[in-house]
């Protein structure tokens, strides 16, 4: 059983009815009042009606992965009552709405009843309200329960509702209302409960998306096309909020450019579009996007030409489980398009990652001269993550890549020895150099083409010469080895031969499982990925292992995969620890995946 | 194909214009369509509206999806930036380009495979967003490349080469256009270059979106006979609204005179303006219905109705919807763009 400062708390609500923002505020309380925190909201692909979940996990040791086990269930949906009452650990608490009263069949937990619908009912008159104020009536009684600082959570409250200062009152009321209930009734505080404590200094509480909008602000991105789906909507979304508090200049004028496209190809044909032409531009997609977005990739590949993607994932195949969080786009997005293609992709963790990798996101599309897509997902782009708070190096110089100005296009063959031409590889690292249209009067024009060019970007149906500029495209990858970001390694045992590799949003898991793994008496080595192409820290990190395990979310091994195949790691070398179901990994997934293959017995005996 | 380069020696007796550049500046490489191609006279009027109008070819960036009419760029402003994507997609690119640098001019071609099929949806949401840009389809019936099916823009009358009827209604791009809201609809027939230049050069002056839909005949697939997309067909049924079109220079004075009462002057935003002398009375290219009716009304008599058909001269483009600044964006230095390290300490309390 959990304690002070250490629990899971579950709400059960019903999508629409304005629960989500009760519960946001509840765990934002709880991280003002100084305890780590990591909500995940888990909903259906609906606007009103059906079950939605948010799980608040209380953790002082500072735990953010998503755990199994519910402490605390706040069941206020009558159609999910059974499944989340069954989901409750021994000795756990549940919270209902007494209205109508129930019988539970379980003996083994605390039920503690609210008549909320009766108390609204009897407060307020208009409909609407009677059914917003259930969700801070609960909120209030869990003050109480649970022993919030119910300052911290009025100042939450009021922040809220910036704008809309006269809802304040309201709104304490029936938090007032609550927690005078539960403390006339129950005896407060539970066993299990908050404290202030000191774990959130230099933390913020931000989804990935907004992280990944503002990232893109501060990168100097000034196109961005996109077309709504699930999850990826609130990166632009995000980016345009930004974008309004930043990028407006005295007289009014914005100085960035947002098309809401027709569908998912329009949007990276724009994004494309604007790469070309100089502007760094972008978009954001999940899934299904990807599918149709692969014809222009090949494009941007083949073409040259710089443009970022943020990839969103959710779960797969086809339109899959668009509310549900994986990563089950690694294949489809490492090798997007037709034709031999290979594309660089970055791995965020977190959302202060979605913010610092934008930056290099559009530094590495620029110079490498191709797209970048950054692979995040549902968890990290919608929840709501205990994070470093964003950092910005003022002397950062953004890297614009090889791209002449009207003087260094006259100077070119004198300075390089040769004259220029848009797909020449000068300089050895592959990369060519290019030209914006409108720079010069009589220099520098070519013709783009997804058709077979030679170095001069003229068509050609020459197939040594097709195999020579391909080659050299190819060759740009082990550039951009070179340049992507390295990983994040971490030796628990030198001598150790088994390592772990993972990326994204398992860290917290991972990191947390590699804890009670070391407990258990198995120390691991790690690695995470934040890139492909793989670093050499990632080979090297691969030959020094006998024996690595690869976790990830989808379930064809595509990290695995990718291993094998760009990293000539041996396949039997390699051990798959997936998790496909939608929801965020645990710590106890890894642990026990772990234990099955190094002490199969004392796993076999735990389970 | 562009590996068959031109001489770059030219007559030094040439004619200049303002730039002090020949009608050969202009060019691009030689052709590798079909002789007698409707699309090289619409790449030779290209040439000659932007030679005469004294454009900057640099300043130009030309973009076309994937067809014989998109192959056209390469035979046209060999000192402009040209942009072959992928089919039915020009008009997203040409979206993004013209997001990122508002000061070019961006004309845009395209074909009737490539606009009223694939790239249908993309052709009408560039319409919708009243780019700054002048689209050019080379409109001939058919699939040139593939050999010759039918394209969504052949008249249902209208039989293949080998004689198979065509089962569909064929798309009108001109009333659609009109009817999603373009600023400048006009149709033209490629063999027809006193209509057509003066339309190009209004085009290119206009703001907004200009559409020109050019017939222009496929020798090899859809010239025979009983095509209502042949030469001769379009020659003989060719139904100009107006008699006369002249463009006039911005600074230019207007110097041809007209018979009273059936001319109309089109201002353009850069100043310049379309002198058209009507033929048909009934035509009112200022309203949107009564341009949709006039191609239909001709189209009932078995006529194809060209010139200008519609113009808003009270044009707006998607920057006044952005509301970007006049500076393009694509110049503005990242350091600019960039909020800095200062800002980010009230971004971060908000998130705490």
């Amino acid at each position: 059983m959990s304690g002070i400062n250490d629990f899971v708390i579950k709400f059960a609500t019903v999508n629409g009815s304005g629960s989500a923002s009760a519960n946001t505020m509840f765990a934002k309380t709880v991280f003002r009042m100084g305890i780590p925190v990591s909500p995940k909201n888990i909903f259906p692909s609906n606007i009103q009606g059906l079950p939605t979940w948010y799980e608040v996990r209380v953790s002082e040791a500072g735990y953010v992965a998503r755990r199994d086990g519910i402490d605390i269930m706040v069941a206020m949906n009558p159609q999910t009552y059974a499944n989340d009452v069954a989901e409750l650990v021994p000795g756990g608490w549940l919270v209902y709405d007494s209205t109508m009263p129930r019988l539970w069949q379980r003996s083994d937990i605390t039920v503690v009843g609210l008549p909320i619908a009766e108390i609204c009912a009897r407060i307020w008159k208009d409909a609407r309200q009677r059914q917003l104020f259930k969700n801070m009536v609960y909120v209030g009684a869990l003050t109480a329960l649970l022993d919030m600082d119910v300052k911290v959570l009025e100042g939450v409250v009021a922040d809220q509702l910036k704008g809309k200062e006269k809802l304040l009152a309201a709104n304490m009321q029936a938090v007032e209302i609550g927690r005078q209930y539960a403390q006339e009734n129950f005896e407060c505080p539970l066993p299990i409960r908050v404290r202030h404590a000191d774990g959130t200094k230099g933390k913020i509480m931000v989804t990935g998306n907004e992280a990944a909008g503002l990232g893109a602000v501060y990168a100097g991105a000034s196109v961005c096309a996109w077309y709504p789906i699930t999850p990826s909507t609130s990166l632009a979304e995000g980016f345009e909020k930004h974008a309004r508090r930043f990028r407006v200049t005295k007289d009014g004028k914005r100085n960035y450019a947002i098309v809401q496209a027709e569908d998912e190809l329009a949007a990276i044909g724009v994004a494309i579009g604007g790469g070309w032409n100089g502007a760094r531009s972008f978009t954001a997609t999940s899934g299904p996007g990807i599918s149709l977005m692969s014809e222009f990739l090949g494009l941007a590949y083949f073409a040259e030409i710089p443009v970022v993607l943020y990839n969103i994932q959710r779960g797969g195949p086809s339109t899959g489980m668009p509310t549900r969080t994986g990563q089950p786009d690694i294949i489809s997005c490492a090798y997007a398009s037709h034709g031999d293609t290979k594309h660089v992709l970055l791995f965020p963790a977190n959302p202060t990652e979605c913010f610092s990798m934008s930056a290099d996101a559009f530094d590495l599309a620029e110079r490498l001269q191709t797209p970048v897509m950054v692979m995040s997902d549902l968890d990290i782009g919608m929840n709501d993550w205990m994070t470093d708070e964003f950092a910005w190096d003022d002397a950062r110089m953004a890297d614009r890549g090889k791209v002449l100005s009207h003087e260094e296009l006259e100077n070119f063959a004198k300075v390089k020895g040769k004259p220029w031409g848009r797909y020449l590889d000068i300089d050895g690292d592959a990369i060519p150099y290019r030209t914006l249209p409108g720079t010069h009067e009589t220099m520098g024009s070519y013709f783009t083409r997804g058709t077979s060019h030679d170095e001069y970007a003229r068509y050609t149906e020459d197939g040594r010469i097709h195999a020579r500029v391909v080659d050299r495209i190819r060759r740009k990858f082990d550039t951009a080895a070179t340049l992507v970001p390295k990983p994040e390694i971490d030796i628990r045992d030198p001598a150790c031969k088994t390592g772990l590799i993972y990326f994204g949003a398992n860290r917290p898991a991972v990191l947390e499982g590699l804890d009670y793994l070391e407990r258990d008496g198995i120390k691991l080595n790690s690695l995470r990925l934040k890139a492909f192409p793989f670093t050499q820290e990632v080979l090297d990190f691969c030959a020094a292992h006998d024996r690595i395990f690869v976790v990830e979310q989808n379930r064809d091994a595509q990290m695995r995969q990718l291993l094998m195949v760009e990293a000539e790691v041996p396949l039997d070398k390699l051990i798959s620890a997936l998790n496909y179901d939608g929801t965020p990994m645990t710590a106890e997934f890894v642990r026990q995946t772990v234990r099955r293959h190094l002490q199969p017995a004392k796993a076999e005996a735990a389970e | 194909m562009t590996y068959i380069t031109k001489p770059i020696a030219h007559h030094p007796a040439l004619p200049r214009n303002a730039l002090g550049l020949t009608h050969r500046d202009y060019e691009g490489s030689m052709s590798t369509l079909c002789a007698g191609c409707g699309h090289d006279s619409i790449t030779a009027a290209i040439i000659e509206a932007c030679y005469q109008m004294d454009l900057p070819a640099h300043r130009i960036a030309k973009l076309s999806g994937i067809g014989c009419s998109s192959k056209a760029p390469t035979y046209f402003l060999g000192r402009s930036h040209g942009f072959n994507s992928v089919h039915g997609r020009m008009p997203s690119v040409t979206t993004g380009a013209n997001m990122a640098n508002r000061d070019l001019y961006y004309i845009g071609v395209s074909g009737d495979g490539d606009t009223a099929s694939i790239g249908l949806g993309q052709f009408t949401h560039a319409v919708r967003r009243k780019l700054n840009m002048t689209y050019i389809v080379m409109n001939n019936g058919c699939y040139g490349l593939t050999k010759g099916q039918f394209s969504a823009t052949n008249d249902k009358s209208s039989p293949s080469k080998k004689g198979e009827a065509n089962p569909f209604d064929a798309i009108d791009l001109c009333q659609m256009a009109i009817q999603l809201g373009a600023g400048f609809v006009a149709r033209s027939f490629s063999g027809d270059k006193k209509q057509l230049i003066p339309l190009i050069k209004a085009a290119i002056s206009y703001k907004g979106f200009a559409f020109l839909d050019v017939l222009s005949p496929c020798v090899t697939f859809n010239n025979h006979p009983a095509s209502t997309k042949s030469f001769d067909y379009v020659r003989a049924h060719n139904m100009a609204v107006e008699n006369k079109l002249d463009y006039v220079e911005p600074k230019e004075e207007i110097t041809v005179s007209y018979e009273e009462g059936t001319t109309t002057a089109v201002e353009l935003h850069d100043g310049s303006r379309l002198i058209l002398n009507k033929l048909d009375q009934g035509h009112d290219f200022r309203d949107p219905d009564e341009a949709i009716l006039t191609i239909r009304r001709n189209a009932k008599q078995g006529q194809v109705a060209t010139g200008l058909l519609y113009v808003n001269e009270a044009g707006t483009d998607l920057h006044d919807v952005l509301q970007t600044p006049d500076r393009p964006l694509n110049g503005i230095p990242v350091a600019e763009l960039c909020p800095g390290s200062a800002a980010l300490a009230s971004v971060n309390a908000r998130f705490r």
